[in-house]
């Protein structure tokens, strides 16, 4: 029987390191990642599900982080934006990010490019639409999306 | 935004969820939270207890049957817009579910959930009013069905009270064909108006966003001219609001129930 609780010890593994954290049933995974793990690359926009700012992979899923309570992510893999590279060792993406200024302020990327990275894990060769479509759940106020999508199918041309 | 104080319970069958919302009458099932979490981090619905669905599998399945498809209530958008099955028996379920929101709502989101928020813009209470589905509501005193025409009571009110679950939607066989349309704030937005439409000689054709529920309108035939005469004989009241003024949605509902009973008749 799973019996009621207010808050818990959960593990997660987090870009492959492992993190056991108690958490209260009422915390939000994006500020669990954020404030609790420290992650501050995945972001919070509009906190209501609407901008995609918070956007990770948990479990092979993209999703937006301020729509799942840190509790029900117990024993999942979950992928931020500082898995994808480190400084001289880029992601594709976010070489091809720079390359076609697919960002101004930088404030939508991390979760623009986890809803890319999802959508090259499934569609290595999406068309110009299929990007369209995989990234309208995130919201950028600066780029009007045109260098966004460019960057993207960029990224698919030069393949993994 | 917080969440006010809240308890967390993951059962692992039906029975056990039950029995967790039994003991606690401000406890809430908790689906794809694509709607509940943000409600309450709003705070417009406060709960004590969230039993979290996501480890019930049974809940999960698409199944066919001699009926039909039995889909349960924890299916998200993106597994029913991609299930072999939905494409044999009913495509429509699949069509309408990849038009919903965007691709992370779409692998949260649950069929369950877009049915018991009973939001009046959501895309499936009219679509399985018009496929005429019938919805399964478990509770203490055990299993009862509904038909989906009687399942939306009311905005955010359904048939499945306190205590009680969505355990299963099963859609009856196509025997004709099926249709939507929809006019939508941006490209697969919120709808101000929809129509999902189900023909087999006549024509079934649901309307949402035009009143708390979804408004069924029974039509002999599915030509155009017999569509509008339905749809203006319904007198329909809808809402005005930002987006749409009443006499705007009275209009784009005669349009988009003549698409859908259009695309219904033409795949019948």
């Amino acid at each position: 029987m799973s019996e009621p609780v207010a808050q818990k010890t959960i593990g997660v593994t987090v870009n492959g390191t492992t993190y056991e954290r108690e958490v209260e049933a009422r915390r939000l995974l994006v500020h669990f990642i954020r404030d609790d793990l420290d992650l501050t690359g995945t972001h919070v926009g509009c906190d209501t599900g609407n901008c995609g700012a918070c956007s990770v992979i948990v479990d092979g899923t993209l999703l937006k982080s301020c729509m799942m309570l840190a509790i029900q992510a117990d024993g999942a893999l979950i992928e931020t934006v500082e898995g994808l590279g480190a400084d001289g060792d880029l992601h594709r993406l976010q070489e091809t990010f720079g390359e076609h200024h697919a960002l101004q302020c930088g404030y939508c990327t991390p979760g623009m490019l986890m809803s890319a990275k999802a959508l090259l894990d499934e569609n290595p060769e999406p068309t110009e639409r299929e990007i369209r479509r995989a990234i309208q759940g995130n919201i950028c106020r600066c780029t009007g999306y045109v260098n966004i999508v460019e960057a993207i199918a960029a990224a698919a041309e030069a393949g993994t | 935004m917080l969440l006010a104080s809240v308890e967390y319970a993951r059962p692992r069958s039906v029975d056990e969820a039950l029995s967790l919302l039994a003991a606690n009458p401000n406890g809430r099932a908790l689906a794809g939270g694509q709607t509940l979490v943000n409600v309450l981090k709003a705070r417009i619905a406060a709960a004590e207890l969230l039993v979290d669905l996501n480890d019930i599998s049974e809940l999960r399945e698409i199944r066919e049957t001699d009926e039909g498809l039995e889909v349960g209530p924890m299916v998200t958008y993106t597994q029913l817009a991609r299930a072999e099955e939905v494409h044999r028996g009913r495509p429509i379920l699949g069509e309408v579910a990849a038009q919903i929101a965007d691709v992370q709502v779409r692998n949260r989101g649950t069929v369950g959930g877009n049915v018991c928020s009973s939001d009046p813009t959501n895309h499936l209470p009219p679509v399985l009013v018009a496929l005429g589905a019938t919805m399964k509501v478990a509770g203490a005193s055990g299993t009862r069905t509904v038909p989906a025409e009687e399942f939306f009571l009311g905005v955010y009110m359904t048939a499945v009270g306190s205590g009680e679950l969505l355990t299963g939607i099963s859609i009856p066989r196509r025997e004709g064909g099926d249709g939507f349309a929809s006019v939508t704030i941006g490209v697969d937005g919120t709808c101000i108006v929809n129509a999902a439409a189900s023909a087999n000689g006549g024509v079934r054709v649901a309307l949402g966003c035009v009143s708390a529920t979804p408004v069924l309108v029974e039509v002999a035939s599915a030509d155009e001219e017999s569509v509008r005469a339905a749809v203006g004989a319904a007198e329909l009241d809808p809402p005005s609001d930002i987006h749409a003024p009443a006499e705007y949605r009275r209009q784009l509902a005669r349009v988009v129930a003549t698409r859908a009973a259009r695309q219904a008749s033409e795949a019948a």
